[in-house]
């Protein structure tokens, strides 16, 4: 059948005038799209398999390169979108499931834009952070019903130290953290940069279900650990090898769903650090096996909690779904440390599109429920949440936090500022950009220490955005801040999303 | 009993470094003695950890770095025992131990005399369970190297997820019956089940009736690495779809026989006449790569 399903999605524009066919656009192309010709010493370019990643028009030096977005390839209509007609030639030629990767690009309503942040005016003056003490310190973990100090004494009666009833806390310079990415679906340069960059600043990366490579353990004290499905990488030493642990249960980008890593990004340094053979499937199931319900989940935070010897926080991350507030209630209630909701915006290296798209919930409604149900129950002290899924900028931050967030979790945000353009191909391990691949021609585009400066600068320039929006507020610690809604005003929003959100309308007073 | 001459020295100094009743706990010869009666979880875990954290970095002058063997008297649902542990250790258990017996853990061997509950050897990476009794749920789950034998049936999900990587290979060896769902997703390893007559053990099976076959439905559904070895027919509407039914193979035979030699050293070889190999059937997985062409690029 005559029916060609790679009609391209962009335009590659090319200056003829500016173009000196240097050829870097074709060594830079892992997709192949351009290609000397060298009887006619000119560069040309095959549209069908551009990704739109920008790579080429980014390091074309005389900017002769134009990457747009091809419009009406089909007869416009409202209903059946181009999209939805391209995956239907392309299922109906390989009968396949559609992958994608990054978060959901579907028009959804996005809370965050439709939510307003306090200032002070006359009667409670803010405060200028650059002169004045501001406190963004925050801590991860289980906090008891009341504090109790013990003194420890010498038989002579000296005070030796004191003791407390704090349970093992994360200690942030910053309520940011980066979220779960595995080496194996990120390069180990890309994990390098965000490890690095966690150490210095003073916060957390997490491993992902991809093991800890040998070269990431001197960031140990900053590493959360996961425990996912298919246990890859999981044995005592990689437990005793993070400050905390996390145990997977869900992801925004594919909620109630496992993965496959493919055999053929299987390689040997990726089989070390999961524990497979080379070139073999590293196939998550969908749920833990040994988890189906609060009490088994219960069970496997005390396992984990026995086999760290109590040192450290276990937390439990889930996608955010619409029973995610009793969800998280019995989270709670089977001794976790901290939550991490993860809403249907978050990122994946690759997922079904039709789970990315229409499976989950956004993340400012599952956290605002959440906290609210968890308040009612009188036991949101007992767990910090951690919220991801989509955190934009350090305004998503601040509103996330005077929603109930403790802290949250960047990915996205983070491999956009490694060089990430969106172009959501992660699956592939083709990135140009040397951050989703495992191809060593690929990922040494990518320094490590460049790649942890520019992270650096990220939350630098984040925590002082952060400051001044506290001091514009007359708030000096963001502890004042947390699940303070009063700071928040909804536009735009009807009665049942303010509601949920628990916040007034723009114009309400206090 | 021959009481060791070292007993009041170990009482003077070593016995309160362990956090369990000093009452509770003794020592013979290279035997520590544990009364789990009335003791939680926790404490005893916790001491478990100090006798072999001290095996681990020895102390001349320390009795307790001496200790090779951990003996549990009366344990009654204590979940946790054994969990991460690492190094050589020798752990009997008189009782019945709780949940997520051995989860994580990576060298000892911990032997049961009576039944086991659900997810013993959860992620275990490697050392040795010997179950005299029937085993619960999630048996093995997840597990990436060591040995369980079970001398009476398995409930269900057993073997989910094995996985085998370089010399870590993890065996599992069931002398009854499996329930529902044996040995799902898994990649490597074997399961070796016998379903032979166990009602002469010290604990009647608590999971599986007489009349139940030898393996459940769904087995190895998902696998893509590893082998099963059953003792009898399965009907192929039981089959996962991921995997084929075979006949055994002489490099098949010498590894059953080995675990079934290991088996009669742990249990006695009373049974030994009953096996022929004829009768085992193997189950392999078509691919390693069950859902390769799931997807459309």
């Amino acid at each position: 059948m005559v029916l060609k399903i790679n009609q391209s999605e962009f335009e590659i524009d090319r200056d003829k005038e500016k173009c000196i066919s240097c050829q870097v656009c074709v060594r830079q192309c892992s997709n192949d799209v351009h290609e000397y010709d060298e009887s006619e010493g000119t560069v040309l370019s095959e549209n069908s398999r551009c990704v739109g990643c920008h790579r080429c028009e980014t390091l074309c030096p005389t900017g002769s390169i134009k990457i747009k977005q091809r419009v009406s390839e089909f007869k416009g209509n409202a209903n059946w979108s181009a999209e939805n007609m391209k995956n239907i030639y392309k299922q109906a030629e390989t009968g396949g499931v559609i992958l994608t990767g990054m978060g959901c690009d579907k028009p959804y309503p996005i809370y965050w834009d439709h939510i307003l942040f306090n200032a002070s005016q006359v009667t409670n003056p803010s405060i200028d952070p650059l002169r004045e003490p501001m406190e963004i310190k925050t801590f991860i973990g289980r906090k008891p019903d009341k504090l109790e100090i013990k003194a420890v004494r010498e038989s002579d009666g000296r005070i030796l130290k004191f003791e407390n009833n704090l349970e093992p806390q994360l200690e942030l310079n910053i309520p940011v953290l980066f979220s779960a990415m595995s080496y194996g679906s990120i390069s180990l340069n890309a994990v390098k940069s965000v490890a690095k960059a966690a150490s210095e600043f003073g916060t957390f990366y997490n491993t992902g279900e991809g093991g800890l490579h040998k070269d990431l353990k001197c960031y140990k004290k900053n590493t959360i650990v996961q425990v996912a499905s298919g246990r890859f990488g999981v044995d005592k030493d990689y437990l005793n090898s993070g400050a905390a642990v996390e145990i997977k249960i869900g992801q925004g980008a594919k909620p109630g769903i496992g993965g496959h890593l493919p055999g053929e990004k299987v390689n040997y340094d990726v089989s070390t650090t999961r524990m497979i053979p080379e070139g073999s499937d590293a196939i998550s199931p969908a749920p833990h096996h040994d988890i189906y319900s609060i009490e088994d989940l219960a069970q496997l935070i005390y396992a984990l909690k026995e086999a760290t010897e109590y040192k450290k926080p276990v937390g439990v991350k889930v996608s955010a779904v619409h029973n995610v507030a009793p969800i998280a209630s019995g989270i709670v209630r089977a001794g976790a440390d901290f939550i991490s909701i993860d809403g249907f915006r978050g990122g994946t290296g690759a997922a079904p599109q039709v789970i990315r798209d229409n499976v989950g919930i956004p993340i400012e409604l599952a956290l605002a429920s959440v906290d609210i149900r968890l308040r009612e129950e009188g036991i949101r002290h007992k767990v910090s949440l951690i919220v991801g899924g989509s955190i934009r900028s350090s305004a998503d931050v601040i509103k996330a936090i005077a929603l109930g967030a403790d802290a949250v979790y960047i990915g996205t945000a983070a491999l956009i500022a490694l060089g990430c353009h969106l172009c959501q191909k992660c699956y592939t391990s083709k990135c140009n950009w040397g951050i989703a691949t495992q191809d060593p021609y690929l990922t040494k585009r990518l320094n490590p220490e460049i790649g942890t400066r520019r992270l650096l600068n990220l939350l630098n320039a984040w925590s002082h955005e952060i400051k001044e929006m506290l001091g514009g507020a007359g708030i000096n610690a963001i502890e004042s801040l947390r699940g303070n809604r009063e700071h928040l005003r909804g536009v735009g929003l009807n009665e049942k999303e303010l509601s949920i959100l628990g916040i007034k309308h723009a114009g309400e007073a206090w | 009993m021959g009481i060791s001459q070292d007993k009041n020295l170990i009482e003077s100094s070593d016995k309160s470094s362990v956090p369990v009743n000093i009452g509770k706990i003794n020592f013979i010869k290279k035997k520590c003695i544990i009364d789990a009666e009335d003791i939680d979880y926790k404490t005893l875990n916790s001491s478990i950890r100090i006798v072999i954290s001290k095996k681990n970095n020895p102390d001349d002058f320390d009795i307790l770095s001496k200790i090779n063997t951990i003996e549990l008297n009366n344990v009654l649902g204590q979940r946790y025992i054994g969990d991460g542990l690492q190094g050589k250790m020798r752990i009997l258990i008189n009782g019945i131990p709780g949940n997520d017996l051995a989860a994580f853990m990576d060298g000892p061997e911990i032997e049961v005399f009576g039944n086991v509950q659900d997810g013993v050897g959860n992620t275990m990476n490697s050392g040795r369970i010997i179950v005299h009794g029937s085993a619960g749920d999630i048996l093995g789950y997840s597990m990436r190297g060591g040995e369980i034998y079970v001398k009476n049936n398995t409930g269900y999900r057993g073997g989910i997820h094995m996985k085998s990587y370089l010399e870590k290979f993890p065996v599992i060896v069931i002398w009854g019956k499996a329930g529902h769902f044996l040995g799902e997703y898994m990649a490597g390893g074997i399961i070796i089940v016998l379903g032979l007559n166990c009602s002469d053990g010290p604990v009647k099976s608590f999971y599986l009736f007489d009349d139940d076959e030898i393996v459940g439905n769904y087995i190895g559904t998902g696998m893509h690495g590893g082998k099963i070895f059953v003792r009898g027919e399965v009907a192929d509407y039981k089959l996962g779809k991921e995997i084929i039914k075979s006949e055994i193979e002489k490099d098949d035979e010498k590894v059953i026989q080995k675990y079934l030699n290991n088996y009669f050293k742990f249990f006695g070889n009373n049974n030994k006449d009953n096996i022929n190999f004829k009768d085992f059937i193997k189950l392999s997985p078509f691919s390693r790569r069950p859902y390769g062409k799931l997807y459309a690029y």
